[in-house]
């Protein structure tokens, strides 16, 4: 990109953010989560692992802002640090969804015919499946790690991606440019990759914010019941599990305040899914 | 008393990148039964005139001056009520790309039957035949099937004919025709002027064409207003405005229309683009950039309307 | 010396359903020279887009043979033209100059990008000489080139794809529509380029337009094509004034004329037959012709010539 252009861009940029105080605070929220992820472990006040018998199931106070778990160990240190694990998760597997799901679809879109029917044949068995139990089933068929969590959220989420990439090359597949682009000597297949998958780019960039949150949601949700992390790794499902037990004996705030981060990481991802779509969707432009 | 009368009209569009004053000092006037037609060229504010004139335009705009008057009512003054009663009734439109202007969910004939449900007091029996009429009105081949076709089931010129028989079902007083054609093919083009100049002459129903095509102005049009950058800068009966064009626009316009005489040498064209229309410092003649014959006091003082001879006006300093 | 192009009884025909085919080209047959400018005219869904892209090698056609200088390029399928030396000597220029740029590619790159691809230019120095040098010729100036589409007016986007289809020195050009999309005034500036750039250059032109002034204009020859075929060719000045097929009469017809017309016209009533599986006994134009008899139902007419050079496709011809 040029001057000129990068200039407009971020005028543009601008723009949307102050237009929109929602995306600003979306923007803020998720800069402070990344920031999260990759200084946790020093943010952190306490050692998340290390366990205090003697301070366990203490509610929020000074010492520890967010209270204590049934170990005594410092909710608040937890929290920050499973950020890292839970964004960790969910960027892996979207990249990984994205990557082979946007590829294959473009593919599909592009050549129709043989590809299309084969990759769409893909696509539909893996969303014949409730995809949560289907991953459910990959973590419980392979194994309780979090490389396992990762390939299942990325396979569950093939099919949307797939799907995208698809809808959107066909859309363009026709378009001047790209038989300009054969004129001007390019192959089918590098058609397609110079000319139209650039152009995909910015609407699946909205998408991919917004698969983001459903990402993680499916991380925590898989913990929550029990597979892929295990004790006594910090991950914000796994401390909803763990607190959700001490809800009726009045220790309120175990799984409260995990949820309500997770609530609130999904939320900024959404937010900033809609803030992306402003940017990028030049017809929102000058 | 005109049926459609536009005094004075100035309007504004706010929009993030500053205020695009899209009309400004727009005088214009349509008597019962004439065919006016507004020429002009992208950007020249020729559609957002007659959306001023049934009051659909986008919620950005502004009407900063002037008055719009239509059969004796106040159209900026009157009540959404009072407007949704004349619109499709009184003053109908045709757009531009029929195809896209039709529901494509809902059949023909049932898009009829809605405007004579709404505007008339057809007995709910007599709908579909009276939509059938409509149809056969319009020329249609075959009207009995077309009645039950949706709009992807129709050709372009097809699709036109429909909105045609929605605009006129109720007998409108005013029909606006914004780039009917464009977009069709010529055959088909010149079937459906034909077809809206006789529709109009048997119901002495006043036309307003919207065209950026000179030529198909001139062939149906008693009168043309010529536009540039949201000023009206001639208008003129249509054998006068092209025997002797008095604006300087107007006549590289005729000059840049390709004819079966012309040659590629002969063909004039415009030097310059249309000024922005978002600058405050506009010149008081926009064509100003774009004009040989440019005296000192264009830029400066308010344009003048100059009657030059029954019902020929230009708005010029300088006229030829 | 050879002629530019050569179409051959060239059909395309896409199958539809089962057993049906709609005849988009129906034995096109017809040639364009070195330096001669031969329009295409016909109304939608007459086939002059296919024809278009049977030209351009982006469709295969279904039989026939597409001849470029003598060499027959309709058996190169259309998947790999691109990597052939045929190429670059078959270029076009589009309709919609909005649709037809990559809106993430500046004007620079757009030019260059069949440089890069066909001519091998790859040093950025020799790539910008003659990026500037295409963009000159065009009236293109050069502080423009680094601006994307969104950036540059109706006029100057029509210039860039002028510039791209020409920056290779093509034998033949193709113009499909290439000032529909523009206002009047500018599109009597694109006009005058293109008339230059055809003495320039020595190219040929297959100007396709439906603007028949245009053709008359621009182009020595004219082909016009109805329902897949055709069904007139010759002299443009001729076919103009002195039209033989009925339908060209009707097409003449129908342009509105600067400064009105006293009498009304007659119109062509009638819908177009269908182009699936066409009766080869039928006239194509038969249903709305004004002169249509029963011997036009019996007997498809064929192409004949009725004055030197010209040719129709009528029994009344």
């Amino acid at each position: 990109m040029n001057a000129a252009s990068a200039n407009s861009t971020l005028r543009h940029i601008r723009y949307v953010a102050t237009e929109n105080p929602v995306t600003l605070a979306a923007f803020a929220l998720f800069t402070g989560f990344v920031l999260l992820a990759l200084f946790g472990p020093w943010i952190a006040p306490y050692d998340p692992l290390a366990s205090n018998t003697a301070q366990s199931l203490k509610p929020p106070s000074a010492q520890h802002w967010f209270g204590t778990d049934s170990l005594g160990r410092d909710i608040l240190s937890r929290i920050i640090v499973a950020a890292r694990l839970d964004f960790g998760i969910a960027v892996s597997a979207v990249a990984a969804s994205f990557a082979i799901g946007a590829a294959l679809g473009s593919l599909a879109g592009f050549y129709g015919g043989w590809a299309d029917r084969i990759i769409g044949r893909i696509a539909d068995t893996i969303m014949a499946f409730p995809l949560f139990v289907l991953a459910m089933g990959i973590v419980a068929a392979l194994g309780n790690t979090v490389f396992n969590i990762i390939l299942a959220t990325a396979i569950i989420n093939l099919p949307f991606y797939i799907r995208v990439a698809r809808a959107e090359v066909n859309v363009r597949r026709n378009a001047g440019y790209v038989e300009a682009a054969r004129l001007a000597g390019n192959s089918d297949l590098r058609t397609l990759a110079v000319h139209v998958f650039p152009n995909v780019l910015p609407p699946m960039m909205v998408q991919i914010s917004l698969n983001m949150g459903w990402a993680i949601l499916n991380a925590a949700g898989l913990s929550f019941i029990g597979l892929g992390v295990r004790p006594p790794q910090a991950e914000w499902g796994i401390m909803v599990a763990e607190g959700a037990t001490y809800i009726i004996s009045g220790e309120w705030w175990i799984a409260l305040f995990p949820g309500a981060v997770l609530m609130l990481a999904v939320f900024t991802f959404n937010l900033l899914g809609d803030g992306l779509r402003d940017i990028m969707d030049p017809r929102t432009r000058t | 008393m005109s049926l459609l009368e536009i005094r004075d009209l100035s309007l504004e569009f706010r929009t993030r990148s500053g205020t695009v004053h899209a009309l400004e000092h727009i005088d214009l006037a349509v008597d019962r039964g004439e065919t006016v037609g507004i020429v002009g060229e992208s950007g020249s504010g020729k559609s957002v005139l007659s959306y001023a004139a049934m009051r659909i335009l986008d919620p950005a705009a502004r009407i900063t001056r002037g008055a719009i008057n239509f059969a004796g009512l106040d159209v900026l003054a009157a009540s959404e009520h009072d407007m949704q009663q004349l619109r499709g009734r009184e003053m109908a439109m045709i757009f531009q790309s029929p195809r896209t202007a039709l529901n494509p969910i809902r059949r023909a004939g049932r898009q009829i039957e809605d405007v004579l449900r709404v505007h008339t007091t057809t007995l709910r029996a007599a709908l579909k035949e009276k939509a059938i009429e409509a149809l056969a009105r319009v020329r249609i081949p075959d009207p009995e099937r077309r009645y039950s076709a949706y709009p992807f089931e129709l050709s372009g010129g097809q699709c036109q004919r429909v909105m045609i028989a929605l605009a006129l079902a109720c007998n409108p007083q005013l029909l606006i025709a914004d780039e009917p054609t464009t977009g069709l093919d010529v055959t088909t083009q010149a079937a459906i002027m034909e077809l809206v100049r006789d529709l109009a002459r048997a119901r002495s129903m006043a036309t307003i064409l919207i065209t950026h095509d000179l030529a198909l102005a001139s062939e149906y049009c008693d009168r043309i207003v010529v536009m540039h950058a949201g000023h009206v800068v001639e208008e003129a009966p249509t054998a006068t405005l092209f025997r002797r064009p008095r604006h300087p626009y107007t006549a590289q316009l005729i000059a840049s229309t390709p004819t079966p005489e012309k040659t590629i040498a002969s063909l004039s064209s415009i030097p310059g683009n249309l000024p922005d229309l978002r600058r405050t410092d506009l010149p008081s003649c926009r064509f100003l950039a774009r004009c040989e014959r440019s005296l000192a006091s264009c830029g400066t003082q308010p344009l003048p309307s100059v009657s030059l001879a029954a019902a020929h006006r230009v708005h010029c300093f300088h006229p030829l | 010396m050879k002629p530019v192009l050569e179409c051959v009884e060239v059909k395309k025909h896409f199958a539809v359903g089962r057993r049906s085919r709609l005849h988009a080209v129906d034995d096109v047959s017809f040639d364009i020279a070195a330096g001669e400018s031969v329009g295409l005219v016909g109304e939608s869904g007459c086939g002059k887009s296919t024809l278009v892209r049977l030209v351009t090698r982006m469709l295969d056609p279904s039989a026939g043979d597409i001849l470029y200088r003598g060499r027959n390029i309709g058996f190169i399928p259309a998947r790999s033209f691109a990597g052939t030396q045929f190429r670059p000597k078959i270029q076009m220029v589009f309709q919609d100059p909005s649709d037809s740029l990559n809106p993430r590619y500046t004007a620079f790159e757009a030019i260059a990008e069949p440089l890069s691809r066909l001519a091998g230019v790859q040093e950025a120095k020799e790539l910008r000489l003659q990026v500037e040098e295409a963009a000159r010729r065009v009236g293109l100036p050069e502080e423009l080139l680094p601006r994307y589409p969104h950036q540059l007016s109706g006029g100057q986007k029509a210039r860039v794809g002028i510039a791209r289809a020409i920056v290779l020195m093509p034998d033949l050009l193709v113009l499909d529509e290439p000032t529909a999309a523009l206002d009047v005034s500018v599109q009597a500036t694109i006009l005058k380029l293109l008339a230059q750039l055809k003495r320039e250059l020595g190219m040929s032109y297959l100007f396709v337009s439906h603007d028949l002034n245009v053709v008359r204009m621009l182009c020595d020859r004219v082909i016009v094509m109805y329902l897949g075929r055709i069904v007139e060719q010759g002299p443009a000045q001729q076919v103009f004034d002195a039209p033989a097929h009925p339908y060209t009469r009707a097409l003449i017809n129908a342009i509105p004329a600067v400064g009105g017309r006293p009498e009304a016209r007659e119109v062509l009533a009638g819908e177009p037959r269908s182009p699936i599986d066409p009766d080869p006994r039928v006239c194509r134009f038969f249903g709305r012709c004004p002169r249509q008899v029963d011997r036009c139902r019996q007997e498809e007419p064929v192409l004949r010539e009725v004055k030197p050079g010209h040719w129709a496709a009528c029994h009344f011809a």
